[in-house]
This record gives structure tokens, C-alpha cells and sequence, in this order.
């Protein structure tokens, strides 16, 4: 379970960030590295999710939610800093001489901008991780559950036009805190912010799996009565890992906004937050790379291959997944482990130590 | 005396209904190995639950004088009561060493939980000195044999520092050897703690009780030392008349799902 040379995955992290902030800008074009930083936003909410259900075993199927709360709390401010004295354009268009709704006048500020994009994932994932683990809500119903508070809030979203942009979402953002976005130069800063967040990141759930919080929260997902047994609140453990991935998701959406240009419902809903499990059950859940690997993967199949053909893509991936489910239910990262097991011993299958998990999870 | 002793008094468990546990009442102090015993379904786990807070009963089970009754699960827990399962439960996933760190962690402070781990600390070594599980402390702990899983657990319990022990079915599926050195090691130590065991093993209960409580449907049948229950007319006949019988017929037995899944067959 936890590395015995914890300089390796340490090397891996040093590794991932030479190639990100250092080749990618080198031998990418201005296009391409800008969808490698949509990928990195994408990658930021995965490795929260690598935390958060990997292994904490909590489906965390609502993430869109909590990117939503970064990305929008972004982009109401970019709103606000390009329409400068007056009112958003989108708003004027519905009625010329509304004010500006009270919520969106304090994201003028930068501070309160960048403390929401902070504070508003941890209050809300605080109280609802609360009330549900308190509960002793799991498995599918919690995994439901988010997924309806995903859904909820994009409906919310595209039924107010005129506070939110709707479906059309916010875009057109022409500064980011001052730089202008047209500016290939500050699009290269703001890659990077993305990629050095990733990084941070990674690094941060690296310390959090080496710890023994890390030990316990497995334990928790496992058996999470034994754990209580010991004394401990198995409601508290799941709670720090669940508000840890919930500003994951909320800080990669809150970069989304200046490197796509324009946050939509679509980006946020039910649909997008599968997505992004997708992308973790890929990669490996449970594994320190493979949320992050999957969800780059992923993304770029979405915009290499998604753009070409755009019903295959889907179909593609509906297969992939199914392919992953049954064979390698550890995601991609397990490969490596299971080929040497393989080699080892070709009789004997490798523990299906995640199947345990699962059962747990299934289970109301 | 009752200053450090766990007394149950009237204790009533209901299941929509139906009545599990009765108004059972015993006590337990340090220094004795104590025993519960009874056949399938009388109702020794449901005690255990009882008292550890996972199911709701009535009545009185104080420790030291505080009432556990009523109390979260982990705040029993912090009292110093621990528990283990009819169905060895350990993390498969996690080595002894790391099972043996979580069990010791609930005396640290939350922001030391961020740190990993440096060192043993001294009750972990002693621990695995005490259940013969020191070659094993970096053994995943899901490939452990049956019976270290058990002693894994009650290494667990040592190392929480548990005042009580609260044992369910600590030798089923054992080997004569594995049965005497854990009831050795409940001997060991029980000098300054709590145990008490839940058992149907008549031949094991024989060896290592210091005093028995006998529980049939729900109530207690019979109390007191080894020989005195023994020659109970009442308990002989729930016993079919001889013990070795009825050891025969507990060896058979299979344990139950774990008490944590409420799983349970009726029989
Ligand atoms: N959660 C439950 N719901 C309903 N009945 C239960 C439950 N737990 C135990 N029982 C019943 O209570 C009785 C006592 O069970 P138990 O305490 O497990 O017996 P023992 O441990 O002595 O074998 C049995 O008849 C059992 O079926
Ligand atoms: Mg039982």
C-alpha cells in the first residue's frame, strides 16, 4: 500500500512538472498548450477525486458542483474587470437598466474573488459532508446524492439568464487580474499558474498518502466500523478528504475560466461530472498518477478525437470504460503491477484489493 | 472494587419485537478472565453490541460509574471499552504495523495525523511482543492466518489501551495450540484489564474461565465459578446433558457475518 522509497513517487511528481512547465511550452503550439492547461484543470478536480473515492471510497459523482463554484466565481469577476464601470453586456441586453444583482458586486474585489474561490467549496462541502457522513449516508445513495446537487445546480443556472448568463454561460473575457488574455504571452502565465496548481496539488495528496491520515482514511474506506471501534469519528476522516477534493475542484475550474474563455452549465452538470470520474477510473483511482494521467487522457481524446467525430468519441469512450471495469479495475496505473505479478507467478491472479472496497461501497 | 469494573444491570435488547436480551445482569473486574457463554442465538453478541453502542438497549452497563449506555459508538470506545468481531476484522490493505499505528493514533492530535510515520511507538512494540506477532509487523495483514488476524485484533485493542476487552468468539476456527497460547495470552493479560469473552467452546471456557456467566434465550441461566456452573442442572440440560457434546457441537460451528454488517442468520 504505501511506497517504501517515497523518493520515487516524489521523482514522479519532479518528472510531471518538468514536463509540464518546462517541455510542454517549449515544443507545444500556443493551441495546443492552452488545451493542455483545459486538461490541467481537468487533472486539478481528478486528483481531488483520486482522494476523495480512490481512497476514500466516497463516489464523489457531483464534482461539476464545486468546479462550478471556482469557475463562476471567476468569471464573474473577469465579467466584471472587462465591463469595468458598467453593467455586463449579457445583462443590458435583457434589461437595459437593471442594476447589477447584490451577489455579483463583491467579485469585483480580487480578494474576495480568490478567498470564494477558497471559502465557498469548503463551506459547502463542510455542511453537506457533514450532514451526510453524520448520517452515515454511502455507497450509492451519497454517490446519487451529489450527483443530483450537480444537476440541481446546472438547471439553476441556465434558468437565470439574466444573473447568470444561462446556457449561454460567461465568456468574452478580455483581462485576467490586469494581463490581457489576447496577449499569447500571459496565455502562456496562465497555463502555467494551471500546471504549477497541479503540481501543488499532486504534492499535496503525496503528503496526504504518506501520512498516516492517509493510512486511516484507507482503513475508513474498508471498514469504516472497525475504525469507529477504535475510537475514532469515521465521519470526521471522510469529511477532510472530501472538503480537500471539493477546493480541488473548485480551484480547477476557477482556472478553467481564463484558459477556455467561457463557462457554460454543460461545463458543470451532470454529464461533465461524470466525466471526470471517468477520467479517474481510467487513470486509476486509487493510484497517485492516475486521476491525474486519466483525466489528461481523456481530455485530449475529447479534443483531438471529440472534434473529428463527435458521436464515435462517445462511443469510444463508453467502450473504453467498460473495458477498464472489467479488466483493470485499478485503472490504467495498475498495468505495471500486474504484468510483474503476472511474470512472478502466472497462476496466481493479483489481490483484488479494491473488489473488497467495492462491495462496501455497494452496500446502503 | 467498582471503582475499575464494568457492571451490567438489566439489560434489554429488543429487535422490532423480539426480545434478544432480556434483563441480563454480570459483572466484570480486572484480574479475571471472564466469561459469557450460552448456545447459538442466545444472545452474547447482541450483549456486546449492546454495550459498545452499535445497538440500542435499555437498562444499565457503567464503566467506573459512567454510563455507556446511550453514548456514540467512539465515545464508548474513548471510556476505554474495545471490542473485537465474531469474524476477524482487520485492514486487509494496511500491514500489522499500520493496523497497530491507527489502533495506537486515537491518543494523537489531529495535526500529527498529517505527518507519516517515524518510528514504532513503544505500546506497538510491546504489543507485538505480547501476541507473538513481531515477525510480522510489515506482513500485509489480509494474508495473515486466521488466528493472527485474531491476535492482531486483541494486539489492537492492547495498543489502544483498552481498559475492556470485549472478546466475540476469540478462538473459533483455531487449533488446539493457537487456543492455548490465546487463552495463555487473555490470562496474560487480564491481570490489569477487563476481558471478557464470548464463547460456545465449553472445553476452552473450562480451561481458562475464572468465572462464567451462562446466558439462554435471552437471560441468564446460571452464574459463578467454572464448577459451580458446571454442576448446574439448568445449564447440563441447554448443554444436552454433557459438555463434550456440546463442544463437539460448537466446533462445528461456523462464525457468524461480521456483528458491524448486521447480517445476521436466525437460528
Ligand atoms: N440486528 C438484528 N435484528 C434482528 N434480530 C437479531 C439481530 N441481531 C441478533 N438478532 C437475534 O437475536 C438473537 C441473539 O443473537 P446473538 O446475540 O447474535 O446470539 P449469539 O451471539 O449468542 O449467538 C438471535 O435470535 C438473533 O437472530
Ligand atoms: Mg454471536
Amino acid at each position: 500500500m504505501t511506497k517504501s522509497k517515497p523518493w520515487i513517487s516524489l521523482s514522479g511528481i519532479g518528472l510531471f512538472a518538468v514536463l509540464l512547465l518546462a517541455v510542454a511550452p517549449l515544443v507545444l503550439t500556443d493551441h495546443w498548450l492552452n488545451n493542455l492547461g483545459k486538461y490541467c484543470c481537468w487533472a486539478i478536480a481528478a486528483v481531488g477525486i483520486g482522494l476523495a473515492w480512490g481512497r476514500g471510497g466516497m463516489l464523489v459523482m457531483g464534482q461539476g458542483v464545486f468546479f462550478a463554484l471556482g469557475a463562476y466565481s471567476m468569471a464573474m469577476h473577469l465579467t466584471l474587470e472587462t465591463a469595468g464601470d458598467r453593467i455586463p453586456g449579457f445583462m443590458v441586453l435583457y434589461d437595459p437598466l437593471a442594476p447589477l444583482p447584490v451577489f455579483w458586486e463583491p467579485f469585483r474585489s480580487t480578494g474576495f474573488t480568490l478567498l470564494a474561490i477558497v471559502l465557498l467549496p469548503v463551506l459547502l462541502a463542510s455542511s453537506l459532508g457533514y450532514a451526510l457522513f453524520k448520517r452515515r449516508v454511502k455507497g450509492a445513495y451519497f454517490a446519487i446524492l451529489t450527483q443530483a446537487l450537480a444537476v440541481a445546480l446546472a438547471t439553476l443556472i441556465s434558468s437565470t439568464i439574466r444573473e447568470t448568463g444561462g446556457d449561454t454561460g460567461l465568456s468574452d473575457f478580455k483581462y485576467f487580474f490586469g494581463f490581457v488574455l489576447n496577449d499569447p504571452a500571459n496565455k502562456r502565465m496562465v497555463y502555467l499558474i494551471a500546471a504549477a496548481l497541479l503540481i501543488v496539488c499532486l504534492f499535496a495528496v503525496w503528503q496526504l498518502y504518506r501520512s498516516r491520515f492517509g493510512e486511516l482514511l484507507v482503513a475508513t474506506r474498508d471498514a469504516e466500523e472497525r475504525v469507529r471501534f477504535l475510537g475514532y469519528d469515521p465521519a470526521n476522516v471522510k469529511l477532510v478528504a472530501f472538503v480537500v477534493s471539493a477546493l480541488m475542484a473548485s480551484i480547477g475550474g476557477a482556472m478553467f475560466v481564463p484558459i477556455v474563455g467561457i463557462i457554460t452549465p454543460a461545463e458543470i452538470g451532470a454529464a461533465a461530472s461524470i466525466l471526470m470520474i471517468a477520467g479517474v477510473a481510467f487513470g486509476g483511482r486509487a493510484s497517485l498518477f492516475g486521476p491525474a494521467l486519466g483525466a489528461i487522457a481523456v481530455g485530449w481524446g475529447q479534443s483531438s478525437l471529440g472534434s473529428t467525430w463527435p458521436d464515435g468519441w462517445t462511443y469510444i469512450l463508453g467502450l473504453l470504460f467498460i473495458v477498464v471495469i472489467l479488466f483493470l479495475p485499478n485503472g490504467l496505473s495498475s498495468l505495471p503491477a500486474r504484468f510483474t505479478a503476472a511474470r512472478r507467478s502466472p497462476d496466481r491472479q493479483p489481490a483484488p484489493a479494491i473488489v473488497a472496497a467495492e462491495l462496501e461501497e455497494a452496500r446502503p | 472494587m467498582t471503582d475499575a469494573s464494568l457492571v451490567v444491570t438489566d439489560l434489554h435488547v429488543e429487535f422490532s419485537g423480539f426480545v434478544a436480551v432480556g434483563g441480563v445482569s454480570f459483572d466484570a473486574h480486572p484480574g479475571e478472565v471472564r466469561f459469557l457463554i450460552g448456545p447459538n442465538g442466545a444472545g452474547k453478541t447482541t450483549c456486546i453490541d449492546a454495550i459498545t453502542g452499535l445497538t440500542r438497549a435499555t437498562g444499565s452497563a457503567r464503566l467506573g460509574g459512567k454510563e455507556l449506555l446511550g453514548r456514540p459508538v467512539h465515545k464508548i470506545v474513548r471510556l476505554g471499552v474495545g471490542r473485537t468481531f465474531q469474524t476477524a476484522s482487520v485492514f486487509d490493505e494496511l500491514t500489522v504495523l499500520q493496523n497497530l499505528d491507527i489502533a495506537a493514533g486515537r491518543h494523537r492530535r489531529s495535526a500529527s495525523l498529517l505527518r507519516a510515520r517515524r518510528g514504532t511507538d513503544g505500546s506497538i512494540e510491546q504489543a507485538l511482543e505480547e501476541t507473538g506477532l513481531a515477525g510480522e509487523f510489515a506482513t500485509p495483514s489480509g494474508i495473515l492466518s486466521h488466528g493472527q488476524k485474531q491476535w492482531l485484533e486483541i494486539a489492537m485493542l492492547l495498543v489502544q489501551d483498552a481498559k475492556v476487552l470485549l472478546l466475540d468468539e476469540p478462538v473459533a476456527g483455531m487449533s488446539q495450540d493457537e487456543r492455548t497460547a490465546t487463552g495463555e495470552l487473555l490470562q496474560r493479560i487480564a491481570a490489569k484489564r477487563i476481558v471478557l469473552v464470548v464463547e460456545h467452546d465449553m472445553d476452552f471456557m473450562r480451561r481458562f474461565a475464572t468465572r462464567v456467566t451462562v446466558l439462554h434465550q435471552g437471560r441468564v441461566l446460571s452464574q459463578g465459578a467454572v464448577a459451580e456452573v458446571q454442576a448446574d442442572p439448568k445449564v447440563q440440560e441447554v448443554y444436552l446433558g454433557t459438555a463434550g457434546a456440546a463442544t463437539t457441537a460448537a466446533m462445528s460451528v461456523v462464525p457468524e457475518a461480521a456483528a458491524g454488517t448486521h447480517q445476521r442468520k436466525e437460528d
